[in-house]
């Protein structure tokens, strides 16, 4: 017996100190293999006397069972590191860049733009647009702006030898629309619109978004709620907001609409009023029966207010480091 | 529109200070544009009177001037004004002072003479952007009187920016009149006492065109003292207003101008021939005007004539011939109401703009001829003597704007502004704008004064009440949404998931100018002439634009030059295509690349850009469609691209675009380093989609088969590709190209194409037989149709 513990004791330090998978392995041939120490343990005990053997024999198993558990609990030890090692040999630097396409951007008033239209959109406006090379009647005429209207002078307009020009608003959508629907009408349209002006605070292209609802009841009180809430969500902040009343041949009363600044100053922001009740007559609507109202908003300028923008004149260098950061 | 303080106090009795009363202009609608106080910075300025005037022993252009500013002994002081005289008085700048243009005064040598401060001009002073030479001070403030004392400057300068139907309001009457209304008190106005004549003597006036000059009223004064000058307060308010003091005659007529609106004119009385007459201009007939200039006169032109021809550009500007001038003593005064018809647009097309062509284009008063000439007569008898005769007026009432009265109903004043307003307080805003109202059984019946022009409609009297009221006065009330909910089709995709697409392909969006250079929009569209401005901005932003692809080019070339290697662009707008006398205008959506594929990375080859990475792109979007088989792309030339590397897009069998590589010799007139590549596409037909359409989806697993062909090289793979997808069928899956190989190894002007055709059945699986049946007949067919042979 004596003889049994010395074995498995010598057994058990080859099997923790085997280095390597290999030398484990060795180790289990040396003691458990069919010519193993232990192994020739047991094949000894029919040399024993019969008394003695059942209980030779449980200790020689019992010694048998142990060493296994050992090796197993070797393996396993000795299989996880080799595992670790060639995880570790495996490795990558996660901070070097991922690779692959980098996604650009939507240009900012693409953007700005876009905000007005879902703004809009989910207030049950549809959108709607218009040709940009536009008639007299539709641009100005229709509009209350008779020829010789010292209005007129307030758009700086370009013109083609035929007389057509390029719209100096969006306003022609409204008369476009409000012949082919009629009344109750509810419209926003955004677009490209063209003024004969260039200097610092001018582009001679530019974007609107004019806006109309025509129904019956409307008034001016409701003109202030939208407006109000139009820039309070276009923000995404409470606004204080100044209705100024200004002159629009198309509109009557007309207002124009100051946000209050952080720095305590009144910023300009849009241009409103009534629909004129001949801007209606001119469409077929009776103005006695519907009454409406339209707004007018510089795509540019709410930008500019929204990010921070100080320079109109970047958004059509189409610099990439200036486009890059509108993602 | 600049409106002295003191002036407007004089009518209006107000504790508010100068910053409330323009927030109460703004709101009322009157815009304050800025609100400057005068005479700051002055304190160390006083009257200082010249003794004596020697020229400056170094330099001719100065003279060397002792000056009594109250200080003391004389101080001197070197200056460089001409019209520095001995005895007269001029501000001193004293040493110390720091002028409102940020000026300091110290004593200092000027060419060796030593200075003890400085003369000034009204520039220097900060009131007025322009003048010439020194400040003459007439009044007799003696010498060290503070400035700001001598000349009131204890005053603060409104700016009000009138909109064009304010016509009134180009006036302190105007101004001080909706003040009144707008802080509902009284308008104190100055009196006007109509000056008895002492003579009998009149200048003939006709008026051969009476529908253009309804009334004229005019008067002659003899004996005026030429040398009188304005008094300080005259000269001031004009200069406060933006008016240079001329001459004491012309100084009361542009003072009256001011307070009343009403333009008028003075003539040399010697100088007038015969009489006056208000009439059209004979067609060639030519007037020598007040600023120099002879213009000949169109047959729709008023003017003043008298017996030799014209004399004055009515309602616009004065002629030289019979203006007054320092030497006049007997003048006679016009004060006339041109129609605004007669007179619109008439300065601006001789180049001209002035004070008065600007009232009278909008509408002065038509009832305040008179009042204008007896409150002229009146201030010219005060300052320069002189014997007034009659008063002579010739009306035809015929042609007077008609003011009848407007009916305001008091349900639609509620209706359209979503607020009841008292009746008290409309009638109260109404009367205090100095409108006749009475009541009646649905509201008020209003007479608007002749000088409101913008009131015609009951709408123009609801926006007049609405305003005095107060825009902020009117609640916010949230309408009810409509009945009807949005149509949200997929039948197109929108525009905005196209966009989507391309900037996750890398692209940044653009926008360009729809106007660009007439030639280069010539070589993009193949010669083919644009739409051209008659009055472009620039003459490189001269025509409508036929293509996007001229200003994605300048984008690209503008960044190219600002160190960018790598430039996709992409823009989405209207294009201006004009076609049998019809002008199209149709939206667009363009891109460009230029540069390496990829962004530079660590584990990624430098490789740059060609046809198929756009052409991937192009993919990604018609794949939106949900419908990639209408879509067909062909080699085809095009005026701007490069032959060999462009191609057009199609969708069921129409051509809706371009895409390939920039012409060399384009590419090298936009100054581009390398041919960009390219492509526009219509977005209408691009975006046109169909809802999915569900297909089952088997169950069975599918089969690959490589097959690698040689055609020649002319052969489309496209064609390849279609005549595969016909033999094969509803079989296949899917079928990539996965190789295409020219070199050693095929015959020169062959290629290679390798072709993967994933087989799949809906049914069952595909037996070894049924798959070779189906390769077996595409390389038949291949073999038919291209000439192909299978390469081992």
């Amino acid at each position: 017996m004596q003889e049994l513990d010395q074995l498995l004791s010598r057994a058990l330090a080859e099997v923790s100190g085997a280095p390597d998978l290999a030398a484990l392995d060795q180790a289990r041939v040396q003691f458990l293999g069919k010519k193993g120490e232990l192994t020739d343990q047991l094949k000894q005990l029919g040399s024993l006397p019969a008394e003695q053997r059942p209980s030779a024999g449980q200790a020689i198993n019992q010694a048998k069972q142990t060493l296994k558990t050992a090796i197993n609990e070797r393996r396993d030890t000795l299989e996880s590191a080799r595992l670790d090692a060639e995880l570790a040999a495996g490795a990558v630097d996660p901070t070097l860049p991922g690779r692959g396409q980098v996604p650009g951007g939507l240009h900012p008033v693409t953007r700005t733009l876009e905000r007005i239209e879902a703004i809009f959109r989910g207030a049950g406006f549809a959108v709607h647009d218009g040709p940009q090379v536009e008639d007299d009647f539709h641009n100005f005429t229709a509009l209350n702006i008779p020829e010789e209207h010292p209005a007129r002078a307030m758009h700086d307009t370009f013109y083609f030898a035929d007389g057509r020009l390029l719209r100096t608003h969006t306003s022609p959508v409204q008369i476009r629309e409000m012949a082919r629907q009629g009344a109750p009408i509810r419209l926003i349209a955004p677009g490209r619109v063209y003024r004969c002006d260039s200097d610092q605070t001018h582009t001679p292209m530019f974007h609107q978004v004019e806006g109309l609802v025509v129904d019956r009841g409307v008034s001016f009180a409701h003109l202030k709620a939208v407006l109000h809430e139009f820039v309070e969500v276009f923000f995404e902040r409470p606004a204080t907001l100044r209705f100024r009343p200004s002159y629009f041949p198309f509109t009557e009363p007309s207002a124009e609409v100051d946000v209050l600044s952080d720095a305590g100053r009144w910023l300009e922001i849009l241009g409103c009023g009534m629909v004129h009740p001949n801007v209606l007559r001119n469409v077929d609507i009776d103005p006695e029966e519907y009454t409406g109202y339209a707004f007018g908003m510089g795509v540019e300028r709410l930008a500019m207010l929204r990010y921070g923008v100080d320079d109109l004149r970047l958004f059509f260098d189409n610099d990439l480091q200036f486009l890059r950061q509108f993602r | 529109m600049k409106i002295s303080e003191q002036w407007l106090r004089e009518w209006l009795d107000t504790e508010l200070d100068a910053a409330a009363l323009a927030d109460r202009l703004t709101s009322l609608g009157l815009e304050v544009d800025s609100v400057e106080p005068l005479g700051a910075g002055l304190d160390q300025v006083v009257v200082g009177r010249v003794l004596e005037v020697l020229p400056h022993p170094n330099a001719d252009r100065l003279s060397l001037c002792r000056v009594d500013a109250g200080t003391g002994a004389p101080l001197q002081i070197v200056c460089g004004a001409p019209n520095v005289e001995a005895e007269r008085s001029y501000p001193v700048a004293l040493v110390g002072a720091t002028l409102p243009g940020g000026l300091e005064i110290r004593g200092t040598e000027i060419r060796d003479v030593r200075s003890e401060g400085m003369l000034c001009s009204a520039v220097e002073l900060g009131l007025t952007d322009d003048a010439d030479g020194l400040l003459e001070l007439t009044d007799e403030s003696p010498p060290g009187t503070a400035i700001t004392d001598a000349l009131g400057l204890d005053d603060v300068i409104i700016d009000v920016d009138l909109t064009p139907n304010r016509a009134d309001c180009f006036s302190m009457l105007g101004v001080a009149r909706d003040l009144s209304a707008g802080l509902g008190i009284d308008l104190k106005l100055p009196r006007t006492l109509p000056v008895l004549p002492v003579m009998d003597e009149t200048f003939p006036i006709d008026v051969t065109a009476p529908d253009a000059c309804p009334r004229f009223a005019g008067r002659v004064i003899r004996d005026l003292d030429a040398s009188a000058n304005s008094p300080t307060w005259l000269k001031e308010r004009l200069r406060r207003a933006g008016l240079r003091p001329i001459q004491a005659i012309v100084d009361v007529t542009n003072y009256v101008m001011l307070e009343y609106g009403q333009p008028m004119h003075a003539y040399d009385l010697e100088r007038l021939n015969g009489r006056v007459d208000a009439r059209l201009a004979r067609a060639g007939e030519r007037v020598d005007l007040l600023d120099g200039r002879n213009v000949e006169l169109d047959d729709d032109v008023l003017v003043i004539a008298d017996d030799t021809g014209p004399v004055a550009m009515a309602g616009v500007m004065g002629g030289a011939a019979s203006a007054v001038d320092k030497h006049t003593t007997h003048v006679f005064l016009e004060s006339a109401f041109f129609a605004p018809a007669a007179v619109a647009g008439r300065a601006r097309r001789y180049g001209m703009h002035t004070d008065a062509s600007m009232r009278f284009e909008r509408g002065v008063d038509p009832a305040h001829q008179g009042r204008a000439v007896e409150r002229a007569t009146a201030l010219l008898l005060e300052i320069a003597g002189g014997r007034p005769g009659p008063l002579l007026e010739v009306v035809n009432e015929t042609y007077l704007p008609a003011h009848g009265s407007v009916a305001l109903r008091r349900a639609r004043l509620a209706q359209l502004l979503g607020v009841d307003i008292p009746d008290q307080v409309v009638s109260d805003i109404l009367r205090g704008l100095d409108m006749r109202v009475e009541t009646t059984d649905v509201g008020w019946a209003v007479s608007a004064p002749p000088s409101r022009f913008d009131i015609a409609l009951e709408v123009d009297l609801i926006e007049e009440v609405a305003r005095v009221f107060g825009y902020d006065q009117i609640p916010e009330q949230t309408g009810a949404m409509p009945g009807s909910l949005p149509s949200v089709t997929e039948s197109a995709v929108s525009l905005s998931r196209a966009r989507a697409v391309l900037v996750d392909a890398g692209y940044q969006e653009a926008v360009t100018w729809s106007f660009v250079d007439a030639e280069l929009d010539r070589r993009f569209a193949g010669g083919r002439d644009a739409l051209a401005l008659a009055n472009p901005i620039a003459s490189h932003l001269a025509v409508m634009r036929q293509s996007l692809w001229p200003g994605l080019c300048q984008a690209a070339a503008y960044n190219l030059a600002r160190q960018q290697e790598r430039v996709l662009l992409f823009e989405s707008g209207v294009r201006f295509i004009q076609q049998n006398n019809e002008l199209l205008e149709e939206n667009m959506i363009a891109g460009l690349a230029t540069g390496p594929r990829l962004p530079e990375q660590w584990d990624a080859p430098a490789t740059s850009a060609d046809l198929f990475d756009i052409k991937c792109v192009i993919e990604s979007l018609a794949g939106l469609s949900g419908d990639p088989e209408s879509f067909e792309f062909r080699a085809a030339k095009h005026p701007a691209l490069r032959p060999g590397r462009s191609a057009e897009v199609l969708r069921f069998g129409r051509r809706i675009g371009n895409f390939g590589e920039l012409h060399p010799t384009l590419a090298k007139a936009l100054d581009l380093p390398a041919a960009p590549l390219l492509f526009e596409l219509l977005a209408g037909p691009l975006l046109a989609a169909v809802p999915p359409r569900y297909r089952p989806v088997s169950r069975f697993p599918a089969v690959r088969r490589d097959l690698a062909v040689v055609v020649g090289q002319d052969v489309p793979a496209g064609e390849l590709l279609t005549a595969i997808r016909l033999e094969v069928g509803t079989r296949l899956a899917e079928l990539r190209v996965f190789d295409v190989y020219t070199g050693e190894k095929v015959e020169t002007g062959s290629k290679s194409v390798a072709l993967g055709l994933i087989l799949q059945d809906t049914s069952r699986t595909l037996t070894d037989a049924e798959v070779e049946g189906i390769m077996h007949g595409v390389v038949g067919c291949l073999a038919r149709e291209f000439n192909a042979a299978i390469r081992e």
